[in-house]
């Protein structure tokens, strides 16, 4: 492990000492902190496993050239479409986008269509819209999506041409 | 979410199915990928359990009924970038604020930027698309949800009022 990492594991253990300490003590906002930290992972561990379970199963058995025909350069308005539509179905929002958008890029998905994606999943992931829709009625949800949907595949065309302009690579993950 | 249980074990029975060793070359993929991504889900995760407590949501409730707009607008989009909360609590606490006479514009202001800008995330967004590319993300979408409030101050008359 280099010193990076010892530090990240420092922070790690003194939190953890620090969490249980509180709950030991009586501590309240200590308490608090831990019982917020475990409600957080719980919500996780509820998602992400199985999220990552169909990420390996997406790149172990979809081909390459799926993907670049589907998502890829030449794929055009498609590649958007489908971006939007992969985000709609989307479950557990950011955490589970960032893998899945990272995964389509490096099998072959343009840029552009992985920051459409990423930015639709915030935006219009149906059971989110649906909570919306509910509590704050036809008109907020229409004009948030006729504006902000738009206003994310513009946006993320451009940073994707601006970014494979300077030969961006994506790494990590 | 019972959905992706239910879309889960299809997809590894039909795979089991189809072939067991790349099968079980997924879930190492999957495993190792985890593993790869813990340690930045481990600091999103004490970030966020430290901020909760800092912020928490009669807190939320208050700073957003303030009654000076400008002021208002702008908490609600700070804090909308910094909290993290999912829709199923998000949208019935502004449901509640829109009954108490919060305006929509800035429970527009407050529930965009929630989606769109991720100050905590960062960790985990910086481990999978960099950091500079990142923070890049994170800017033109602020400068998205601030378009998306004015238009729905204006389209509720709110802006001038």
């Amino acid at each position: 492990m280099n010193r990076r990492s010892w530090i990240k594991l420092a922070v790690l253990v003194g939190y953890l000492a620090f969490i249980a300490t509180s709950a030991a003590t009586g501590f309240s906002p200590g308490k608090q902190i831990g019982s917020n930290f475990i409600y957080f992972w719980a919500d996780l561990i509820k998602v992400l496993p199985f999220a990552f379970v169909l990420i390996g199963l997406f790149e172990v058995w979809v081909d390459r050239q799926t993907v670049e025909r589907h998502l890829g350069a030449e794929s055009g308005a498609g590649g958007y479409l489908w971006a939007i539509v992969l985000s709609g179905i989307t479950v557990g929002g950011v955490f589970v986008a960032f893998p899945v958008a990272h995964s389509l890029h490096k099998k072959g998905a343009a840029l552009g269509v992985i920051f459409t994606y990423i930015g639709a999943s915030a935006v219009c992931r149906i059971p989110m819209n649906l909570f919306e829709l509910s509590f704050m009625g036809p008109k907020f949800t229409a004009i948030r999506l006729a504006v902000s949907l738009p206003l994310v595949i513009l946006s993320s065309a451009m940073l994707g041409r601006y970014l494979e302009k300077q030969n961006y690579q994506i790494q990590g993950g | 979410m019972v959905l992706i249980y239910i879309v889960t074990i299809f997809a590894v029975v039909a795979s089991l199915i189809a072939d067991r060793s790349k099968t079980a070359k997924s879930f190492q993929v999957a495993g190792r990928k985890m593993l790869k991504i813990a340690p930045a889900f481990f600091a999103m995760t004490i970030l966020v359990s430290i901020v909760l407590y800092l912020v928490p949501d009669e807190a939320i409730s208050r700073y957003l009924g303030h009654e000076n707009k400008v002021l208002g607008l702008l908490i609600a989009c700070a804090i909308g970038s910094i909290t993290l909360m999912p829709g199923f609590i998000a949208f019935p606490l502004c449901g509640m604020l829109l009954e108490k006479g919060v305006p929509y514009m800035i429970l527009s202001g407050f529930s965009t930027t929630l989606m769109l800008v991720g100050v905590l995330t960062f960790p985990v967004e910086r481990a999978y698309l960099g950091a500079k590319v990142a923070a890049l993300r994170n800017l033109i979408y602020l400068a998205i949800a601030v378009v998306v409030t004015i238009i729905t101050g204006l389209c509720f008359g709110e802006l001038f009022g």
